[in-house]
């Protein structure tokens, strides 16, 4: 394997991803993102120089509408799906110390 | 009469002609789940009561003259990545285990407005990411063909669903060959298009670069009247085009004197089965004789699409999965210190497997230092295939292949060896990139018996030539049934 993935680079990767690996995992994870760079590094053989990164193959544009609301309140029924909530809103753990 | 073994089109005549009610339509649909689905495990939601309920309002619309369209009344499966209002929508993923959207999905509502009843939602790889329906968090689905094989991915549910005759017709999604590869494996009919003809408003995103919504029926007929009703201009996709002309059944001609015909040398080298060859090669052959003109040609850098596509669309999904974070909607861990520990534990306990690895992949390729690498040299080599693609379109009206190099595996032989399983993409990839419309159809079967996928490739905008294509293709041979039918 040409790629050897660090036990750094898949602890970055899970801060990143926002993953939370064992042992196991993380030893799967190195094997497996290393194969995938490998076979991902025949790119390389291709030259792109001059070539433009095409993310759409369609020009896109931003398409852009008065604030104005349209829909109805759909508050009650969004927090439906809430795991968790409180006073209308979303209620999640704490984040300040 | 079984109603299930009609196509939507003449199900929906006999609705209109008041041979059969909505009522009884439906409910040979669910009597059809009813008796399958132990063992081909299509669905991950039936919606018994609210099929029944729809099915007579839409009678009464067909009654006083509101619904005279061709889907009216017939019973629809969708794929479980399209949001359906108060109609739990999974992903097949544990992380969206009880989610009940508040809106439908865009193309779901335009088949809605056409008439359709909706009876399920379809099992799928988890967030559409596997080539086999075996990512499912809610257990594989199988071959209505084989049930020892799988009906591929990863709009496997949809179209097993399709081949055993518990819905008439089905939407799936196609990001790299997700409608394409598993209607060639379960012998029934689907259609990528164009990117952009089919609103991906409400449909939960994976590559949002490449995903597209599409038909997936019994013959092609029936793809392009679906395609004709869930095709529109959306603006609340903003990568929606406004299309000219949306009247695929226009196309419904069986006439290809003088229409070329691409082969590309680079489809039919190592790794494609030969009993797939004999059959692609025999197709064209048919069409050949029926006046196509066809010529092989060299396409080029067929072995890079599945190393960009793999950049490409974990890239995409690494940024469209940062969503479920246990705080909107889905499942959120039980045991956790502080917010950061509560979206990781949850998203690591919510993903499956192939999920995580893809999110890891795309996060790295989008990490600094890696970005130019990976990423752009991804999109660099995307630019190279799209342009691959005009230089041959400049020449042919429509390119022929394989779906896929094999027939439908067996259950259980694809998952463990990830690179080999993306491989069987090679055919349907470079068609998202390049943003083309593809067909799959049946056109032969292998010595096991399991069904082979001719498919047809168009220019951007140029469905209407591979339905022609396919459509001329399909009146050379009778529709097979699948023995779970």
């Amino acid at each position: 394997m040409a790629n050897i993935i660090s036990d750094e680079t898949i602890e970055y990767v899970g801060i990143l991803a926002k993953l939370e690996l064992n042992e196991e995992e993380k030893e799967q994870a190195k094997k497996d993102m290393g194969a995938m760079l490998d076979y991902i590094d025949k790119l390389n053989e291709l030259d792109t120089t001059g070539v433009e990164p095409m993310s759409h193959v369609f020009p896109v544009t931003n398409v852009f509408r008065e604030d104005v609301v349209t829909n109805g309140d759909g508050s009650e029924a969004t927090l439906s799906n809430a795991p968790s909530m409180k006073d209308s809103g979303f209620k999640v753990p704490k984040t300040i110390g | 009469m079984r109603l299930m073994s009609l196509t939507a089109v003449e199900l929906g005549k006999k609705i209109k002609a008041k041979e059969v009610t909505v009522t009884e339509a439906v409910t040979a649909a669910l009597d059809a789940i009813e008796a399958k689905e132990k063992k081909v495990n299509s669905f991950v939601t039936v919606d018994r009561e609210g099929a029944l309920k729809r099915a007579e309002e839409v009678q009464k619309m067909i009654d006083d003259g509101t619904l005279t369209g061709p889907l009216a009344g017939v019973p629809v499966a969708i794929k479980d990545n399209m949001c359906t209002k108060d109609l739990l929508t999974t992903c097949s993923s544990k992380i969206l285990y009880n989610f009940k959207p508040t809106y439908t999905a865009e193309a779901v509502e335009n088949l809605e407005k056409a008439g359709a009843v909706i009876i399920g939602k379809t099992n799928m790889d988890e967030f559409a990411m596997g080539s086999t329906t075996e990512t499912s968090a809610y257990g594989a689905t199988k071959n209505p063909w084989n049930e020892a094989h799988v009906p591929g991915g990863s709009s496997g549910g949809s179209c097993a669903a399709v081949a055993a005759e518990e819905c008439s017709y089905a939407l799936g999604s196609d990001t790299g060959g997700s409608i394409r590869q598993p209607s060639s494996f379960c012998g029934v009919t689907g259609i990528k298009p164009t990117y952009g003809t089919v609103s991906r408003y409400g449909l939960i995103a994976y590559g949002s670069s490449l995903d597209q919504i599409g038909p997936i029926a019994k013959d092609v007929t029936d793809c392009a009247t679906i395609l004709e009703a869930i095709a529109s201009y959306d603006k609340k996709d903003s990568t929606s085009i406004a299309r000219d002309d949306l009247k695929f059944t226009d196309a419904l001609v069986d006439d290809v004197k003088g229409l070329k015909i691409g082969i590309p040398r680079d489809y039919f080298g190592e790794g494609l089965d030969p009993e797939v060859k004999e059959a692609v090669l025999n197709a064209a052959k048919v069409l050949e004789e029926k006046g196509a003109v066809v010529e092989e040609f060299d396409l080029s850098l067929v072995e890079y699409a599945i190393p960009a596509y793999y950049v490409i669309a974990c890239a995409e999904a690494s940024s469209n999965l940062a969503r479920f974070d246990g705080v909107k909607y889905g499942y959120r861990a039980k045991e956790y210190e502080g917010l950061h520990n509560m979206y990781k534990k949850t998203r690591s306990e919510g993903f499956g497997t192939e999920v995580k690895r893809r999110i890891m992949l795309g996060s790295f390729v989008l990490s600094s230092g890696y970005y130019d690498a990976y990423y752009l040299k991804a999109l660099r080599t995307k630019a190279l295939i799209k342009k691959a693609f005009d230089e041959a379109f400049a020449k042919y009206d429509v390119i022929l292949g394989p779906a896929a190099p094999t027939t439908a595996p067996k259950l259980g032989e694809s998952l463990s060896d990830p690179i080999k399983m993306y491989l069987g993409d090679i055919y349907t990839i470079s068609v998202n990139l390049a943003g083309l419309p593809g067909i799959s159809l049946p056109c032969g079967k292998d010595s096991n018996g399991l069904p082979i996928g001719l498919q047809l490739i168009g220019d951007c905008f140029k469905e209407k030539k591979i339905i022609r294509a396919a459509y001329a293709f399909e009146q050379t041979r009778e529709y097979e049934h699948s023995p779970l039918a």
